[in-house]
């Protein structure tokens, strides 16, 4: 069925009793074209994009719990192309341009919504730093504005400029950043995908990698062994363990990112705003609340829960940037777990072995990037090279030294 | 992970005493061949439960441990100085 507004009347007035299922929940057949294990939000894209644009439809994606319940449906919504280095810049624009082209693209409303992101400076140098990202943007066709300290306040009155150890002086604003309906993204691609004949098969593990003469020819699941012609990995906190079934060890670590959301507020932030003197972003939902998150943890770790110490850091910065935030109460925090790569870069390439693809190592930038990795998966999978924007994301790169390394942090994950 | 980690030479201490620096891999030796070398920098074994990391305790003793916790639980086994680590699972 296609959405359309004259539907949405229609079964309004019908008592919403017609509605269809917005994807089957099918058996798995015993062979796959391409099985994808990862039903979050790169998994159900390259699906996506796989039956869409390059024709390959004999696909199945296996999700070990349910569509969204990972990384997908634990973020904080944000999405933007504000990157420096060249490996990574025409990528993340792709994405945006393939975000801006979204809803109209799979026929769902996933609420993507150009408010702003804003990220403050407080100190010449680092308005020296922003001068530059917000130039290289310019000069890739990205678009990116200076703002001083008037601009900011006449946007945003309420931050601390006057701040005693982080004045305010002004910050770097793209306008075509802001934020989209993150569970929607998973819905949209998962009836995306499945009305092109995809198989979405929930609460369907992987426990194994079946290898023969180093090639694969399938994985054993909690619901039994099921053949494919090609294996992809898009399987975000949970990489190394997918990666290890088939003798892989990968430059990732996995680890823990919060994120909050408080008591609905009447409008109050209308764009992202990111503090530039600590690690702390919020916008707010159209539902009221703001959603805000900070810095990883900092350890190693598969629980999807953190430590209160980040929580009081996170509201810390928050209360620096914003003071009016101390009296806001917290309705719910969450954590995920995030593939942190060596360089804070992502990974999409081909693997040691013949037919195993991997797409990993998304850090905390992973769901802006959704329609991008998504696309550029696909690419690479059906035609064998990689999408020109994304040919830098290399598995060996570590090994020969092209590292990407936005933040400058080195092989540190817990820093990136 | 519970809020407060044990030091074997201050007792239970507040996480935010200390800085985490990460697995406790043995160091090549200096010599060692370029793929060793890329083993150690990059290369993680990422495990889900036990893992053996190197915490400093910044600010409180200054002392490198070796802290044994679980992924999953976040449970700690173990904290012991890194002094204290056999040398040949620290070096090659």
């Amino acid at each position: 069925m296609r959405y359309s507004a004259f539907s949405v009347l229609l079964n309004g007035l019908r008592g919403n009793r017609n509605w269809a299922s917005a994807w089957r929940q099918p058996e798995a057949k015993s062979h796959y074209d391409v099985i994808i294990v990862g039903g979050g939000g790169h998994g159900l894209a390259t699906a996506y994009y796989l039956a869409k644009e390059f024709g390959i439809t004999n696909v199945a994606v296996l999700e070990k719990n349910y569509v969204g319940s990972g990384n997908v449906g634990r973020n904080t919504t944000i999405i933007r192309s504000n990157y420096l280095l060249p490996g990574n810049n025409p990528f993340y624009e792709l994405s945006m341009k393939l975000w801006e082209g979204l809803e109209q693209d799979f026929n769902f409303n996933a609420m993507v919504s150009q408010r702003g992101v804003l990220n403050l400076y407080h100190s010449d140098a680092q308005r020296d730093a922003y001068t530059r990202r917000g130039n290289t943007m310019r000069l890739h066709g990205v678009d990116a504005e200076l703002l001083n300290r008037e601009a900011v306040h006449k946007m945003l009155p309420f931050l601390d400029f006057d701040n005693a150890r982080f004045p305010i002086q002004g910050g770097l604003l793209q306008r075509r950043g802001g934020t989209v309906r993150h569970d929607a993204v998973a819905w949209g691609y998962a009836r995306g995908a499945d009305s092109r004949g995809v198989d979405i098969i929930q609460n369907c593990e992987v426990t194994g990698i079946r290898l023969e003469t180093g090639h694969v020819t399938g994985v054993e699941t909690s619901r039994g062994f099921i053949g494919c012609n090609t294996l992809a990995l898009a399987a975000a906190g949970n990489s190394s363990q997918v990666a290890e079934m088939a003798g892989l060890k990968l430059p990732i670590e996995s680890h823990v990112l919060q994120a909050f959301v408080s008591e609905g507020l009447k409008p109050f932030i209308d764009g992202v705003v990111t503090f530039g003197a600590g690690h702390f972003y919020v916008s707010q939902s159209d539902k009221g609340g703001l959603v805000f998150g900070g810095d990883l943890d900092g350890y190693n770790s598969y629980a999807q829960r953190g430590n209160l110490a980040t929580v009081e850091h996170v509201a810390e910065a928050g209360k620096a940037m914003i003071p009016a935030l101390s009296r806001v109460r917290v309705l719910r925090s969450w954590g995920g777990i995030m593939d942190m790569s060596m360089d804070g870069s992502p990974i999409i390439d081909r693997t040691p072995i013949d037919n195993l693809y991997l797409n990993a190592g998304w850090c905390y930038g992973g769901f802006k990037a959704t329609p991008g990795s998504g696309y550029c998966f696909a690419h690479l999978i059906a035609r064998g090279t990689p999408q020109e924007t994304a040919a830098a994301f290399r598995l060996d790169r570590f090994q020969r030294g092209y590292l990407i390394d936005e933040k400058g942090q080195g092989a540190q994950p817990n820093l990136h | 992970m519970a809020s407060l980690v044990p030091c074997p030479h201050c007792g239970q201490r507040p996480k935010e005493e200390f800085t985490i620096k990460g697995a406790a891999l043995t160091r090549p030796a200096a010599g060692a061949d370029a793929s060793d070398w890329f083993d150690y920098v990059y290369l993680r074994d990422n495990p889900r439960g036990a893992y053996e990391e190197y915490w400093h305790h910044t600010s409180g003793c200054r002392r490198w441990i070796v802290l044994t916790r679980d992924t999953v639980t976040h449970e700690v086994a173990a904290s012991r100085d890194a002094a204290d680590r056999p040398r040949s699972e620290a070096r090659t």
